[in-house]
């Protein structure tokens, strides 16, 4: 069997797969950015007990297993009475996992912001919510551009990982290619080529493309 | 340690309190006393101008007055009203952040480094206040804006991000954004110092002219002591945390009476 052959045999599982990927990939960043952004203010509060549930999230979130998280979800939630599909365990996992990682990025690049801003922002007389919002995230945003773009593309890898509880993605679809014919080498080195292809040609051109579009906002390109 | 808050009044009455008031205002970082019992008025209309050598704490003055800085002890009054304190239950205690905002509406600030918004053009710095703070709808805000950035010089340049203009420019631009609020009163701190010396007088003329033809109030912090002197209504030598001597810029740069007022003239003249 050649391996043009073995596209034509699987190609509409792949692809199936592939499109569960993306989906799992885009709902997993849209819940990342969230959960980084809530818990990246949280973590700046002055109040000592919101910025404790956000230390605590994190050092939960980022200190243990991606994996041991998503059987959490989806295994031991039902336990206490909450049940998720696997799609939807299966993003949700991802996404408050890698949205950890982003909190840390979010409160990183407020940080960054030069501390005249602020001060600008308090001479114009501005409420604390409107010198966050109109001043610093925007420019916090500029900041923390580059280090998204490398969150992203692992939250894309990191979605593999759904298909250890069933959900039909691409890793999920050649597993079971290779169950059923053995062909490994064509499977895997199938889906280490669209991951990476997910990555090179839709992942790094679209936060390039962002990149270069704030800089431009900001003045500075 | 707590202060006796009655001996500071909780507003001031008669007819001609100062517009600013700095009553016993210490400001300490840890055990360093940056600003010692600290007593200065500033009249409404006046141009009070603050000199010293670096760490003498003049920096400080308008940090607090802009609530930039919290205040250990005393008491800051504008326009006869507690800016760092409010009354409740006839006592003056801590202000909240309603009561700051309220007084703090009367305050513009310039900065050393002028502190724009580089996210945002020329005009959307000036706007951006008015219509976010002060509500006020897009158009009146713009008009404003024009109108100041004409007086600056800089209406040509309103669609131009901070990082496209040169020192001097932004300086202005920033001038035109805090007068868009249209304070009461202004300070200015060392708005002139990170300018190339070329460029100096772009700003200092713009002071100048709002000297000339506003009634505000002013409070500026500067190494310029031709500009002190030819702008000032009063100047203000501060040394080691309080002010060692003030008078009218004639009496001060012409006949100083301190020996630390004459020792930093003759310094700073021979550097010039």
């Amino acid at each position: 069997m050649t391996y043009v052959e073995f596209l034509q045999a699987h190609s509409g599982r792949m692809i199936d797969g592939t499109i569960i990927t993306v989906y799992q990939f885009l709902l997993s960043t849209v819940v990342a950015i969230g959960i980084a952004i809530l818990f990246g203010l949280m973590k700046l509060s002055k109040n000592l007990a919101v910025r404790s549930v956000a230390i605590i999230y994190i050092e939960i979130f980022r200190g243990t297993s991606l994996l041991v998280q998503l059987f959490w979800i989806f295994f031991v939630l039902p336990l206490f009475g909450i049940h998720l599909d696997k799609f939807t365990a299966g993003f949700l996992a991802v996404g408050l996992n890698m949205g950890a990682y982003g909190a840390e990025l979010v409160r990183g690049a407020i940080l960054a912001v030069p501390q005249g801003q602020w001060e600008a922002a308090i001479a114009l007389n501005m409420s604390s919510r409107k010198r966050m919002w109109r001043v610093v995230l925007p420019q916090a945003f500029v900041i923390m551009l580059p280090p998204w773009g490398n969150l992203i593309i692992e939250i894309l890898k990191g979605t593999a990982l759904v298909a250890l509880i069933s959900v039909t993605d691409l890793m999920f679809e050649v597993r079971q290619i290779n169950i059923n014919t053995f062909l490994s080498i064509e499977a895997f080195g199938t889906a280490i080529i669209i991951y990476y292809l997910i990555a090179r040609l839709f992942v790094t051109p679209v936060m390039r493309a962002f990149e270069n579009a704030m800089s431009r906002k900001i003045g500075r390109a | 340690m707590t202060e006796d808050m009655s001996q500071y009044p909780l507003r001031l009455d008669g007819d001609d309190f100062p517009m600013v008031r700095f009553q016993k205002v210490t400001k300490a970082y840890g055990s360093l006393v940056v600003l010692n019992q600290l007593d200065l008025d500033v009249s409404a209309g006046e141009m009070v101008t603050i000199i010293g050598p670096s760490g003498s704490g003049k920096t400080t003055v308008l940090r607090m007055l802009m609530t930039l800085e919290t205040i250990n002890s005393g008491v800051i009054y504008v326009e006869g009203e507690p800016l760092t304190h409010m009354e409740r239950d006839g006592r003056l205690v801590p202000a909240n952040s309603a009561h700051i905002r309220r007084i703090r509406s009367k305050i513009g600030m310039c900065f050393q480094h002028f502190n724009l918004f580089p996210h945002m053009t020329a005009l959307g710095n000036c706007m951006e206040g008015p219509v976010q703070v002060l509500r006020l709808p897009r158009k009146e805000a713009e008009e404003r804006s024009l109108e100041l950035l004409e007086m600056v010089g800089m209406a040509e340049k309103r669609d131009q991000h901070p990082s496209r203009l040169s020192g001097g420019q932004q300086q202005r631009v920033a001038i035109a954004r805090a007068l868009a609020m249209r304070p009461k009163i202004m300070l200015f701190d060392e708005v002139t110092s990170a300018l190339d010396p070329e460029v100096i007088s772009e700003v200092t003329n713009v002071i100048r002219r709002l000297v000339d033809t506003h009634n505000l109030t002013m409070l500026m912090v500067t190494h310029q002591m031709g500009f002190a002197k030819e702008i000032s209504d009063r100047v203000c030598f501060f040394f080691d945390g309080s002010i060692e001597e003030q008078g009218s810029p004639a009496k001060l740069f012409e006949t100083p009476e301190r020996e630390r007022t004459k020792q930093f003239l003759n310094a700073v003249l021979e550097a010039n």
